[in-house]
């Protein structure tokens, strides 16, 4: 007679919660939905960076011959300049009055006359108006007898060297986003899966099936295998919907920094793992103390709310200051760790002490929990009727 | 050693102030149907709970072939609870396969006992429903495939008659019987006792946690009063009541139900019966299950 090792009960028991959860029609189209609405965002994105980046400016008259030395002379100021050639200032005119273009230059050379719908930006007003003291300057010195060329070649030569003491990251920004993202995922990942595992839990008691089940598992083989397959399930939608984004951000050109967000998406997944069974584990223990689903948002509701916190807290700081003291505490601290910590790891804030204590803690709290979670529930998860009170269980 | 017998050895359980279990001791054996009867609260479930390690018991024992039973041999144990429990929304054949080798049948065993207990049970064009799509009763005889799914070394159902259909009561019934007959202990709990006594090759009363007498029908029988009911339209009222061994004597329109000790001269009777005029039915009433039963269950109010 064959027999059932720990192993496979566990095995058998994630299974079905994995096949069962996956082949529902509502984790499909979440996915489909949550992919869509990703890329849609960054096609978006995409969009308004290019449009954002880029200037267009119609040149007519004389100043057509301005169109390369604008042209560079924006880019020194960081900004990406498209010239078109319109004969006639007055379609050039009405060209910026629909919007086709963003300004429109005419006039001669030393006595330009720029035409804009309402205001002119920045970086554009400080190139042409650098472009058109050039141009003064140029006949200044042709005036004097000197080479224009050659004062350029020497002026280019001279710069300053710039020492920073604290050199600031390029790619804050883009960092503090994915950081971002990574928080954002972690937080939806944990709060839907950890539900599911809780709702898992009452309907096995709800509709008694868990006294059958019981007869052949034992608790913690039950409560595993059930963290263990909607852990799975919420993995696969994390990895899934990561790797999606990641791709198409790379491709789009929103992100360029590809790297972070790959290695972000990484421990994005450890830490899921952590903070899963950390979170799943006390859902499951909450939840067996219930008999029906009406009762389980009063017990949930406390463990959604530390999740709410910690996201919504984290994130202000996260944003304001992410080497602050509080956030450095948090971020340690196993509770918060899951969502603060890979937000700041992608964000470069977190040294490795620090990612390497919250690793620590968390697992320790996970054994802990795994230890405390399973002796609730198996204590309570029989008792159906009135909701169980914790004292009674804990004994 | 005994071989295929289910020990319930003074097993005692109390919720708080409560005492459920008081000493529970009684046996299954090996081929056997035992009827487990007794009112509500009398502790019946709460047996059958720790028998099948779903709850533990404060105190006492539960052996199996001698021997106290072991996680892996509870595993083999079919069980149904009282409080019906499948997946809802799962699908017949899936749920069966699912329980199968949680039992620890392989995949391919599992597959081949689900189709086959389907099939029996008279599934089969509802093998890829949800169980909550099915009628009562056919979630009932799901409920009795998932006992039975992975042949199991022993049977405890807890009310498997409760519910179901004279059809589906006939299925139930030649099920357990069968399995008996293959060797396999089978305990069941029932508040139908004309079932259980017709079914039954033991049975054991409970009465608040203990149990109270055990044996076959007719032995629980023997200790109880037995009747004479005598159909003489002609005789006299009180004709009977100065016989040797009659208690007492009721007569309504013709029929005289006599109340007799044990060593009655039921010949003497008939005699005394003939000498009133014709006599046209002349029975010996053995007391039912219900009547055992019930004087159980007064003694205990009378106690």
């Amino acid at each position: 007679m064959s027999s059932l090792t720990p192993g496979r009960a566990v095995f058998l028991v994630s299974r079905r919660e994995f096949l069962g959860k996956v082949r529902t029609k509502s984790f499909v189209w979440g996915t489909l939905v949550i992919v869509a609405v990703m890329a849609g965002y960054l096609l978006l994105q995409s969009v308004l960076f290019d449009d954002a980046e880029r200037d267009r400016v119609a040149l007519s008259g004389q100043a057509t011959v301005l169109a390369e030395p604008l042209e560079q002379t924006a880019r020194s100021f960081g900004r990406e300049v498209e010239t078109v050639d319109v004969s006639d200032p007055a379609a050039a005119e009405e060209q910026v009055r629909s919007g086709d273009v963003d300004a429109s230059i005419t006039g001669a050379s030393d006595d330009l006359r720029v035409v804009v719908k309402d205001s002119l930006g920045e970086e554009l007003r400080n190139s042409i108006d650098l472009l058109v003291k050039q141009q003064v300057l140029d006949a200044h010195f042709a005036e004097a007898g000197v080479d224009p060329a050659e004062v350029a070649r020497n002026l280019e030569r001279a710069s300053v060297d710039v020492v920073a003491l604290e050199p600031r990251d390029e790619q804050r920004g883009q960092r503090l986003v994915i950081g971002l993202v990574i928080a954002a995922l972690l937080y939806y990942s944990l709060l839907v899966y950890g539900t599911m595992v809780a709702q898992g839990v009452v309907e096995e008691k709800s509709s008694r099936v868990v006294e059958i089940l019981l007869a052949t598992l034992r608790p913690w083989q039950l409560l595993l295998g059930k963290v263990v397959g909607l852990g799975a399930v919420g993995l696969l939608q994390l990895v899934v919907i990561g790797g999606i984004g990641l791709v198409l951000s790379s491709l789009s050109g929103v992100v360029d920094v590809a790297g972070v967000a790959g290695g972000a998406l990484a421990t994005g997944v450890l830490w899921y793992l952590l903070g899963f069974f950390l979170y799943a584990t006390v859902f499951a223990a909450a939840a067996s103390l219930v008999s029906r689903q009406e009762e389980l948002q009063s017990v949930l509701t406390p463990i959604s709310m530390s999740i709410v916190v910690a996201f919504v807290l984290g994130i202000n700081l996260m944003i304001s200051d992410p080497t602050g003291t509080t956030v450095t505490v948090l971020s340690l601290l196993p509770p918060f760790a899951p969502i603060l910590m890979p937000g700041r790891m992608a964000m470069g804030v977190a040294p490795p002490w620090q990612v390497l204590l919250a690793i620590v803690l968390a697992l320790l709290a996970v054994a802990a929990i795994t230890w405390l979670g399973g002796k609730v529930y198996s204590n309570a998860v029989l008792r159906t009727g009135a909701r169980v009170r914790l004292r009674e269980v804990l004994r | 050693m005994a071989q295929g017998v289910l020990e319930i050895d003074r097993v005692s359980k109390r919720y708080g102030e409560v005492v459920a279990l008081d000493g529970m001791t009684f046996d299954v054996r090996a081929g056997e149907l035992f009827g487990f009867v007794g009112s509500n609260g009398a502790g019946k479930t709460t047996t059958m709970r720790i028998a099948l390690g779903v709850l533990t018991a404060d105190s006492g024992e539960v052996r199996w072939n001698g021997e106290p039973i072991t996680f892996e041999a509870r595993r083999r144990i079919g069980y149904m609870p009282e409080e019906r429990g499948l997946y809802p929304k799962m699908k017949v054949l899936d749920q069966l396969v699912y329980l199968a080798e949680l039992h620890g049948l392989s995949t391919n065993a599992a597959h081949r006992s689900a189709e086959d207990w389907i099939a029996r049970l008279g599934l089969r064009d509802r093998r890829h429903d949800e169980v909550q799509k099915l009628s009562l009763g056919n979630q009932q005889r799901v409920q009795l495939a998932a006992a039975l799914v992975h042949e199991p070394d022993v049977l405890v159902l807890d009310e498997p008659f409760s519910g179901l259909d004279p059809v589906a009561v006939d299925v139930m019934s030649t099920v357990l019987r069968e399995k008996a007959a293959s060797g396999v202990p089978v305990v069941f709990s029932s508040h139908q006792l004309d079932l259980v006594e017709r079914l039954c090759d033991r049975v054991g009363i409970v009465r608040s946690g203990t149990l109270v007498a055990a044996g076959s029908v007719d032995e629980l029988r023997a200790g109880g009063e037995s009747k004479l009911v005598v159909d003489a339209p002609l005789a006299p009222a009180g004709w009977a009541d100065h016989l040797p061994g009659v208690r007492s004597a009721h007569t309504s329109s013709g029929r005289t139900v006599l109340e007799v000790t044990s060593d009655v001269d039921d010949q003497a009777v008939l005699r005394a019966a003939l000498a009133t005029g014709p006599v046209h039915e002349f029975s010996r009433q053995r007391p039912s299950l219900t009547e055992l039963f019930r004087s159980v269950v007064t003694e205990e109010s009378a106690a």
